[in-house]
């Protein structure tokens, strides 16, 4: 190892994926079935793939932690997802979308996989409607769309405000069918724990049944991690509860590198912080930036006020709002992307302009939307001399149509009716673009073991713009990995199935067991909930929205400090021998505890602002992010020898040949 | 807030359960019910005892793991709402609070608050789906127009979570309402016609051998889904159902 072949095709860009399918190995469709693959996780990357890898012949397991494989975390996404279909006649195209994609990412992401990415797009939106999920339409029965942040056209495909359930509940449907035909064997409530290589080669996992608390051992030819992203890192994010990194820090610690860990996405629109017992943040889908508009008064003594309960948003007129995002970049507006909307609101609340009780909230205000969409219907309707109330009405209509469940989901938390006040809103940890290495198979450095969806690096950059984490999850699921997997796949025909009574199973079943000993065997008095919570604390204040090296610095040592205290301290009650949920968790906070401190120093080596890293030491005069081409064009993989702070760096040098390179600006 | 909850405990499923009392103090309203339950997990834990296992995940309505029976109703008092959605402003200082596990035959108890609710997996295995093929070509989407409003109610019953808060709320544990929605999300696209007498019949005989009752059009299930899914969609499966048998 050491050198990072990307294995990208040669050639023109838009015949590389072309191309790469033709002149890949294909594996005979009578082999398939000699053939198994395990893919851990089965949100819509790993349902997808397992769906499809079952349906060319291969003979499939998934595992997810969940006790249904529906209810993986994909079932939360709500805006939309993308696809070059250009129904809207706007202008879209292949081209646009990857140019738009790379442009978002700060030109930190690599160029093959995001034209493959734009191109497959179009399919993902077909196989879907074909599977019967129900998108959005217009009145004529065609699909409607709406745009999102960071472009300029309408290329966003969505069902209300519960895109991700309707597309999980695709992909899920898909592998229903592959399970009644046997192709598929389900493991559910099941944990995988570590990851077995033998000769080099991925050939199994160590996975633990939740219930009974059984340690198994599963083998295959290849394993497919598609386990999500990391970002619960932070404890206060709007994943699930149980998101973890466990399977791709497994993989890490047996020699998959880990590439650019740092990159994690702030998303700009969640339910502010309101008190020390949070356990989690929701997202309000971007989608409301459409019609939303963000502001925050302009004089801090309002902004006082109004903090205080003595004046309410309601009362401030146009004149004394300031629509920070209109004012500062007057292109995009509202619908700047995430990492520019994100440190906006940072920087007004910062300065003193917050508008809830902690001063870290700004507003999203529906009322001009509403007033126009109710003129628009009162028009259309042919009312006449209809009066504001009328208006109002009509247009609140309106907008539950579009975001109803989002805006019930936000007075059900807030206790305030978003229709007739404006939402309050602040950023929060949403997404990682950084995950496991992979090629343009979507193999990581391990022979053997693939990444897809969240749980990869690949296509976001340094910032993921909205709408593209589902349709990468489905472009890989569906369209890429079951077809690169061949490629490796057809050295094994005549392998024969995998024992699993070798002297590689009974090691890692061996660590795996010592392990959970260890946990078990804690004699302090602090819960797991205690070291999340302090883990959390020092990402968000020392490696958050904005990172100086001064800051990342003390983390590094602090995350190390605070593990080694997990260790000698933790106290878990109960036994490993049946189910055990404190167990379950102690684990996966085991793993944040080293991916925290890479996470620290990969951000520390990284001496240049870019997407979600912002480098306070690297900014323009106007406080926007300065990037440096010249020494940080590359994808950091990191590679585990041991200590987090031992890991090395590799660069995989990002070389675009069919793009310029511009200042990204949304002026 | 003090509040006097009255918590099942059950080991695992072959040991018999119990309530037990607890009194946790110092709750806030702006609490989510299951943030409740963390604080009182934390309590017990430094006190060596037992955390009290409850399942959850999304913690925002829309995974449908979470699944506590809250003073005899499934996901607590507030309608159209899962139970991490619930917030302790709905309770008072004072209030005694009984947590149950969803309780039907077909769901067994897997720990304290956890039941298995697989039987929902494998009445969808049983014909949940359309019989694409991933991995082809399909049609351009534009290709097959649907009408808004059945895209619309389609859209509807696909908006069922999978809770199974219509089981826990019937008296006789039916799982019509469930299963009707699955059925009728694809009854009404166009793509879902071509198999649906099969699906319809697999899916309803699969529900009938995991156990689950009778519906005898009491409503309950209706009154207490956090998604609003209706009984129209009873009445459609019922239609597709009497339809296939006779074209059977
Ligand atoms: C609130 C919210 C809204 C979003 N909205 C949008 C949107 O509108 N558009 C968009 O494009 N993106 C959106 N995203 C992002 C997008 O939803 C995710 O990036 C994407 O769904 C991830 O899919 P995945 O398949 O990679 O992983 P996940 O869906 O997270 O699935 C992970 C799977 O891995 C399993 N797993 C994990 N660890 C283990 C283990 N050790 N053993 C066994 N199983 C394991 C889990 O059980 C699960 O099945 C949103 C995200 C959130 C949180
Ligand atoms: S029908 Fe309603 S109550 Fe029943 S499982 Fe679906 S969402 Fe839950
Ligand atoms: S935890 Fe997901 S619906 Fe309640």
């Amino acid at each position: 190892m050491g050198v990072l072949d990307s294995r990208e095709p040669q050639g023109p860009l838009a015949d590389k994926w072309t191309k790469h399918k033709n002149e890949i190995d294909l594996v005979n469709p009578a082999n398939k079935r000699n053939i198994d693959i395990i893919v851990v996780g089965t949100g819509l990357a790993g349902g997808s793939a397992a769906a499809t890898l079952a349906e060319l012949g291969y003979n499939v397991k998934t595992f997810c932690y969940q006790d249904s494989p529906r209810r993986a975390h994909s079932i939360a996404a709500q805006g939309g997802v993308n696809a070059a279909k250009n129904y809207q006649g706007d202008g879209d195209s292949v081209y646009r979308l990857f140019y738009d994609t790379i442009k978002g990412g700060d030109y930190r992401s690599r160029e093959s996989n995001v034209y493959r990415l734009a191109e497959v797009s179009t399919n993902i939106i077909d196989q879907c409607v074909a599977q019967g999920v129900p998108f959005a339409r217009e009145y004529g029965g065609l699909l409607d769309n709406r745009s999102f942040g960071g472009v300029l056209v309408s290329r966003t495909f969505y069902a209300k405000g519960q895109t991700g359930q309707q597309l999980l509940l695709g992909a899920y449907a898909a592998m229903n069918r592959q399970i009644q035909r046997g192709k598929i064997k389900s493991y559910t409530r099941h944990e995988m724990l570590d990851l077995v290589l033998v000769d080099g080669k991925a050939r199994g996992i160590i996975a633990r049944d939740l219930v009974s608390g059984e340690i198994e051992r599963h083998s295959a030819h290849a394993v497919v991690l598609a386990t999500g992203g990391y970002g619960n890192l932070f404890f206060l994010s709007t994943y699930c509860m149980g998101a973890n990194v466990m399977a791709a820090w497994k993989a890490h610690k047996k020699g998959a590198f880990f590439a650019n860990p740092c990159f994690t996405q702030i998303h700009p629109t969640c339910i502010p912080v309101s008190g020390d017992h949070q356990s989690k943040l929701t997202l309000m889908s971007e989608s409301l930036r459409n019609d939303g508009r963000i502001w925050v008064p302009k004089r801090l003594e309002d902004a006082q006020a109004i903090r205080e309960g003595k004046l309410k948003p309601t009362q401030l007129g146009e004149e004394e709002r300031d629509y920070y995002l209109e004012r500062r970049y007057p292109a995009f507006g509202n619908l700047v992307p995430r990492d520019v909307a994100s440190r906006a609101a940072k920087e007004r609340c910062d300065a003193g302009f917050g508008v809830n009780k902690t001063g870290e909230a700004v507003y999203l205000d529906f009322s001009a939307a509403i007033m126009r969409y109710g003129k628009e219907k009162a028009l259309t309707s042919g009312m006449k001399d209809v009066d504001d109330d009328t208006i109002r009405d009509l247009g609140e209509k309106i907008v539950e149509e579009k975001y109803g469940n989002l805006f019930q989901m936000y007075e059900k938390i807030v206790d305030q009716n978003p229709y007739k006040t404006p939402m309050m809103i602040y950023p929060a940890v949403h997404y990682t673009m950084g995950g496991l290495w992979v090629d343009y198979n979507l193999q990581t450095t391990i022979p053997g073991c693939y990444a897809a969806g969240e749980a990869n690096f690949s296509d976001h950059g340094a910032n993921r713009l909205g709408a593209s984490a589902l349709m990468q999850g489905l472009a890989d699921g569906y369209f890429v990995l079951p077809y690169t997997i061949g490629d490796y796949l057809s050295d094994d025909i005549r392998t024969g199935a995998i024992p699993i009574d070798s002297l590689e199973f009974d090691a890692a079943e061996k660590n795996v067991k010592d392990r959970l000993e260890k946990l078990m065997s804690g004699t302090g008095i602090h819960s797991v909930d205690y070291y999340h919570k302090k883990l959390g604390k020092i990402m968000w204040n020392k490696c958050g929205m904005s990172r100086n090296a001064k800051e990342l610095k003390e983390a590094i040592k602090e995350i190390a400090e605070l593990r080694k205290d997990f260790w000698e301290n933790v106290k878990i009650p109960g036994s490993p021998n049946g189910k055990n949920q404190e167990l379950e968790k102690a684990g996966r906070v085991a793993d944040f505890l080293e991916l925290g401190e890479l996470f620290a120093k990969d951000a520390l080596e990284r001496n240049e602002s870019c997407g979600g890293h912002f480098r306070e030491e690297y900014q323009t005069p106007e406080g926007e992010a300065l990037r440096d081409d010249e020494n940080f064009k590359f994808v950091s993989a990191w590679e585990y020898m041991g200590e987090p702070s031992d890991a090395k760096l590799h660069k995989e040098d990002l070389v675009y040949e069919n793009i310029k390179v511009k200042t990204r600006s949304y002026k | 807030m003090k509040l006097y909850l009255k918590i099942w405990r059950q080991k695992n499923t072959s040991t018999k359960g119990q309530m037990v009392d607890y009194t946790l103090d110092g709750v806030e309203s702006d609490m989510s019910f299951l943030e409740m339950l963390d604080i009182l997990n934390e309590e017990l834990i430094s006190k060596g005892e037992e955390p009290v296992e409850f399942d959850h995940d999304c913690r925002e309505g829309i995974c449908g793991t979470c699944s506590l029976q809250i003073n005899g109703r499934p996901h607590g008092p507030d309608s159209m709402i899962t139970v991490c959605q619930l917030h302790m402003r709905s309770f008072n200082d004072g209030d005694e609070i009984v947590i149950e596990p969803w309780r039907a035959k077909a769901f067994p108890v897997v720990k304290d608050l956890i039941v298995d609710r697989t039987a929902f997996d494998r009445i969808q295995q049983a014909g949940g789906y359309i019989s694409v093929n991933t991995s082809g070509r399909p049609v351009d989407a534009n290709a097959i127009p649907i009408e808004k409003d059945m895209a619309d109610k389609s859209f509807n019953a696909a908006t069922c979570i999978g809770c199974g808060a219509c089981v826990a709320a019937c008296k006789n544990a039916s799982a019509m309402l469930f299963t009707s929605a699955k059925v009728s999300q694809f009854a009404l696209l166009p793509q879902g016609r071509v198999e649906a007498a099969e699906r319809v019949e697999n899916m309803v005989r699969q529900m009938d051998l995991e156990g689950f009752g009778n519906c005898t059009n009491t409503g309950a299930c209706e009154v207490e889904c956090p998604k609003g899914i209706s009984l129209e969609n009873i009445a459609r499966m019922n239609r597709e159902y009497l339809s296939a048998s006779i074209k059977g």
